[in-house]
C-alpha cells in the first residue's frame, strides 16, 4: 500500500510536474492522467455531494445507501465524495459514471430514491426525472436526450475560473487534483519569474480583493515585495462573517488544493515564508478537508522546507476563528490571530509594512487567492479580456433568500444583475412579485427593479448605494419588509461592534432603537413617544452621516449602509410605519391590529388576563373587545384564545 | 484539573499569546464551556492576568460560559434565514424547550444558541443539533425534531 502511494506521488511529481509546460506527453501518461481525472474508468463511478448543503439536504444517507446497494448487488464500483456544484437546491446530487459513458449528474437523489435510480443506471436506461445534465467527454459514449450540463439554465451563462473543480473532483486527492493540471502553475511562477515579477503579473491582471474591498491583489503584494524583513507573512482570510455569503467555504469544502496552489504563489511573490488560514470554526467539514488538502501537498513536498527542490520554505497553518464579524477588518484579524480581542487599529501603518507580529502581512480573501493559480496559467491579458473596464475576471455570487434556485453561481463582471437573479436563478418562487435584492451583506445595501440592469462591477454598486462585498445576494420579494431588514443588519451590527469607538458602538445602538421604536405601537399616547417617531427618520439620516465619518474601521463606517440603502428606496414604507402605524408586508408583529370576533367569543376571559396593558375588556360570559389605542400588539391574547376568536386584521 | 484539559496543555509545549485562542477553544471542546476555574488555569499556563483570558475569551461569540445541553440547538441567524423566517422558528423552540437562547434546559438535554450563519443559506431556515444539520425548518416542523431528539435512546 504506501509502496503504492510512493508510486502516485513520484508518478506526479516526475511524470506530470516536471515538464509541467509541455503538452506533448507520451499517450501512457495522458492515458493515466484520464484515470486520475475519473474519465477513462474501468469500475463505475459514484460521486454524491457532500459540501454541507449536500449533507443539509440528507446526502449523508443517500451515500450510505448507495454505499450499501453496491455491497447488496456485490457490484465493484468506486465511490466518492465530492464538495458543492453550486446549485444547492437541486441536492442532493448523486453523480453516476459507467465506463465508456459520459459522468451523468441526477438531482433530489435523496436515500430511498437511491435504490431506483442505480437499477436503471446501471441497465443502462436513464430515468426521464431528476437529470441535470451529462458532463460531455470526447471519448466516452453520450447518454440519447441528454442536455449537456453545460446548457443547464444554472449553468449556461456561467463562467467558472474560481469553481471549476468544485463539485466535480475529489476534494481531497491532491493526485486528482494534479491530473487537472494543478500545481503546475506554482512550479511556472518559481521558475520563470522573479517575485516581483509575478507582483506585477498580477497588478497587471486587474485583480481586486474579492472579499469587499476591492483593493488591487497585485498592488498590495507588490508593497509587502519592496518591504525588507527577516521574516514575512501572508494571511488567507476566509472567516467569512456576512450572514448570506458561503462562497469561502463552498470554495474550500470543493477544491482546497486550489486555495493552497493560490498562496504558495502568493508567499513566493511577496517572500512570505510562513501563512495562516484564517477560517470560521462555524465550517467544520472545510477546516477537516482543508487540513486534510495541506497534508497531501506537505506530503508531496509542496509545503514545507525547501518546495520542489527550489530553496523556498513555505508553509501553512489554520487558524480557526472564534465567531467575531469585526475580524473580517485585516488588522482586526491580525490581532485575533495574535491572541487578543479582535479589535481593529487605525491605519497607516499598513499590514504590508507592518501587520502580523509586527512584520509585513498580505491578507487575501480565499476567492482572491483562488484565481491567482489560473491568471498565472492563462496570463494577465487573458484576464483583462473578462469583465468591465474597471473591474476584471469574475465573481462568485451565493445566492439565497426568496429565489427559486439557491446555490453559487460564477459569472464574468460585467453580467447583470438581472441576468444572474431571473435567467440564471428563475426570479422569486411561488409567483411572488420581486422587491429587491441585498448584495454586500450588512455592510452593503439593496439594488431595487429599477436598477436590476445595472451590470455588475466595483463602481456601479457602490453608486446606487450597494456594494460588492464578498458577493451575498440575499433576494427579497412582496412578503418582506424592508424596515424590519434594515432593522435586523442593524441589530447585528450593534451586537458584532467590538465596541473600540464610540460612533459605532454607541451610535449603531441608537440607530437600533429607532427602528425597534417605528416597528412596534406606541406605547403612552401621552408621552413625547408620538413626536419621537416622527423625527425618527431625520434622527436616522444624522446618525448615519456621523457614524460614517468618524468610525475607526469599515465595519463602522458601512455600518449605516443598509439603513440609508433601505431609506433611499423605500421611504414609502418606511412612512406607513411611521405615520399609519402599519407595516404594508406584515412582517413587524408588533404593528399588528388584532380583532375580537363577536360570534366566536365565548367570554372565558382568559385573553383579559392574559393582556400586559389591560386592552381588552368585556364582562364575563360576554364577548369581549379590544381597545385599540392601548393594545401594543403582542399577540399574547391571539395565542391565549381557545376559541381561535381573535383574528389579525 | 480535569485530565482532558491537562491533555490540552501539554499539546501547547511553548506556550504563548498566540496560542491563547486555540488554546480556550481546545478547552471548551475538553469540557463543553469555559468554567471560572478553567479560565484561571488557563492563565496560569500561559502567565497571563486571569482578566485577560477573560477579556479575550468574551469578545468571541464561540466561547460559552455555561454548560452545555445533551443536545446543543444552533439555530442560524443569518440573512436568508431572516428573510425566511428563522425568527419565528427561534420563538417557536423557545417556546417548546421553555428556555431562551443561551440557555439550557433543567434537565441538561437541549440547549439553544443563536449563531451569525452556519453558510448553509441554500437551504434556509437552518438549525443544526450538535453538528447534524436540518433543512428548511419551520414553525411546525421545529417540534417533531426536537421530540425526535428527546426520544433518542443512546
Amino acid at each position: 500500500m504506501e509502496n503504492n502511494i510512493q508510486i502516485e506521488k513520484d508518478f506526479f511529481l516526475d511524470e506530470v510536474l516536471r515538464d509541467y509546460s509541455s503538452n506533448s506527453k507520451d499517450d501512457q501518461v495522458i492515458e493515466k492522467i484520464s484515470r486520475y481525472k475519473n474519465i477513462l474508468t474501468d469500475k463505475p463511478i459514484l460521486y454524491v455531494g457532500t459540501g454541507t448543503c449536500g449533507l443539509g439536504a440528507g446526502a449523508g444517507k443517500t451515500f450510505e445507501k448507495a454505499e450499501s446497494y453496491l455491497k447488496e448487488k456485490n457490484i465493484d464500483a468506486r465511490i466518492i465524495k465530492t464538495g458543492c456544484i453550486g446549485l444547492c437546491s437541486s441536492e442532493p446530487i448523486l453523480d453516476v459514471q459507467i465506463p465508456g459513458y459520459n459522468r451523468i449528474s441526477f438531482e433530489h437523489i435523496t436515500e430511498e430514491k437511491v435504490e431506483g435510480l442505480l437499477d436503471s443506471v446501471f441497465n443502462l436506461k436513464i430515468p426521464s426525472e431528476n437529470i441535470i445534465g451529462q458532463f460531455k467527454e470526447q471519448n466516452n459514449k453520450e447518454w440519447e436526450n441528454v442536455q449537456d450540463i453545460n446548457e443547464h439554465p444554472f449553468f449556461v451563462k456561467q463562467k467558472r475560473i474560481v469553481l471549476k473543480n468544485c463539485g466535480i473532483i475529489d476534494p481531497v486527492s491532491i493526485n486528482e487534483y494534479i491530473a487537472c493540471g494543478g500545481y503546475k502553475n506554482i512550479i511556472k511562477a518559481i521558475s520563470n519569474y522573479e517575485s516581483h515579477e509575478v507582483c506585477q503579473l498580477i497588478l497587471d491582471s486587474g485583480l481586486k480583493g474579492r472579499g469587499g474591498g476591492g483593493f488591487l491583489t497585485g498592488m498590495k503584494w507588490k508593497f509587502a515585495n519592496s518591504e525588507k524583513s527577516d521574516q514575512k507573512y501572508l494571511i488567507c482570510n476566509a472567516d467569512e462573517g456576512d450572514p448570506g455569503a458561503f462562497m469561502d467555504r463552498a470554495v474550500i469544502e470543493g477544491d482546497p488544493h486550489k486555495l493552497l496552489e493560490g498562496m504558495a504563489i502568493a508567499a513566493y511573490a511577496i517572500g512570505a515564508s510562513k501563512a495562516y488560514v484564517y477560517i470560521r470554526a462555524e465550517y467544520p467539514l472545510a477546516i477537516a478537508r482543508l487540513k486534510i488538502a495541506i497534508d497531501q501537498a506537505r506530503e508531496y513536498g509542496i509545503l514545507g522546507d525547501n518546495i520542489f527542490n527550489t530553496g523556498i520554505d513555505f508553509d501553512i497553518k489554520v487558524k480557526m476563528g472564534a465567531g467575531a464579524f469585526v475580524c473580517g477588518e485585516e488588522t482586526a484579524l491580525i490581532h485575533s490571530i495574535e491572541g487578543k480581542r479582535g479589535m481593529p487599529r487605525p491605519r497607516p501603518p499598513f499590514p504590508t509594512t507592518s501587520g502580523l507580529f509586527e512584520k509585513p502581512t498580505v491578507i487575501n480573501n480565499v476567492e482572491t487567492l483562488s484565481n491567482v493559480s489560473t491568471i498565472i496559467e492563462k496570463g494577465s491579458e487573458w484576464f483583462t479580456s473578462i469583465g468591465t473596464d474597471k473591474s476584471k475576471g469574475t465573481k462568485v455570487f451565493a445566492l439565497s433568500g426568496k429565489i427559486s434556485l439557491t446555490g453559487l453561481v460564477e459569472v464574468p463582471m460585467g453580467t447583470s444583475i438581472r441576468e444572474v437573479l431571473f435567467n440564471i436563478a428563475g426570479g422569486c418562487p411561488n409567483g411572488k412579485k420581486f422587491k429587491a435584492v441585498q448584495i454586500g451583506g450588512p455592510s452593503g445595501g439593496c439594488i431595487t427593479e429599477e436598477n436590476l440592469d445595472i451590470p455588475i462591477d466595483y463602481s456601479e454598486l457602490i453608486e446606487k448605494g450597494a456594494m460588492m462585498g464578498s458577493g451575498g445576494m440575499v433576494v427579497m420579494d412582496e412578503d418582506t419588509c424592508m424596515v424590519d431588514i434594515a432593522k435586523f443588519f442593524m441589530n447585528f451590527i450593534q451586537r458584532e461592534s467590538c465596541g473600540k469607538c464610540i460612533p459605532c458602538r454607541e451610535g449603531t445602538k441608537r440607530m437600533l432603537e429607532i427602528l425597534e421604536s417605528i416597528t412596534s405601537k406606541p406605547t403612552n399616547p401621552k408621552s413625547n413617544e408620538a413626536l419621537e417617531r416622527f423625527r425618527s427618520v431625520i434622527q436616522l439620516e444624522k446618525l448615519a452621516k456621523v457614524i460614517k465619518e468618524t468610525s475607526l474601521c469599515g465595519l463602522g463606517q458601512s455600518a449605516p449602509n443598509p439603513v440609508l440603502s433601505t431609506l433611499r428606496y423605500f421611504r414609502d414604507e418606511y412612512d406607513a410605519h411611521i405615520y399609519d402605524k402599519q407595516c404594508p408586508a406584515g412582517v413587524c408583529k408588533n404593528l399588528r391590529v388584532f380583532k375580537i370576533n363577536v360570534d366566536a367569543c365565548t367570554g372565558c376571559t382568559v385573553c383579559a388576563k392574559k393582556c400586559p396593558t389591560g386592552a381588552i375588556i368585556g364582562a364575563k360570559k360576554t364577548p369581549h373587545f379590544i381597545v385599540e389605542d392601548k393594545c401594543i400588539g403582542c399577540g399574547a391574547c391571539f395565542e391565549a384564545c381557545k376559541f381561535n376568536a381573535i383574528e389579525i386584521v | 484539573m480535569d485530565p482532558n484539559v491537562k491533555n490540552v496543555f501539554s499539546n501547547y509545549p511553548q506556550p504563548s499569546q498566540d496560542n491563547l485562542i486555540p488554546i480556550l477553544q481546545d478547552v471548551q471542546e475538553a469540557n463543553g464551556y469555559l468554567s471560572e476555574e478553567l479560565i484561571v488555569e488557563v492563565g496560569k499556563f500561559l502567565e497571563m492576568p486571569t482578566s485577560k483570558i477573560y477579556g479575550v475569551a468574551t469578545f468571541y461569540n464561540q466561547f460559552r460560559f455555561k454548560p452545555q445541553g445533551k443536545y446543543h440547538v444552533q439555530v442560524c441567524r443569518g440573512t436568508a434565514c431572516h428573510v425566511l423566517g428563522s425568527s419565528s422558528v427561534l420563538e417557536e423552540l423557545e417556546k417548546v424547550l421553555n428556555i431562551k437562547a443561551g440557555d439550557t434546559t433543567k434537565d441538561e438535554m437541549f440547549s439553544i444558541e443563536v449563531v451569525a450563519c452556519i453558510g448553509a443559506c441554500g437551504l434556509a431556515p437552518v438549525i443544526s443539533i450538535n453538528g447534524n444539520f436540518h433543512a428548511k425548518v419551520t414553525k411546525e416542523t421545529i417540534k417533531d425534531i426536537i421530540e425526535n431528539y428527546r426520544n433518542k435512546i443512546d
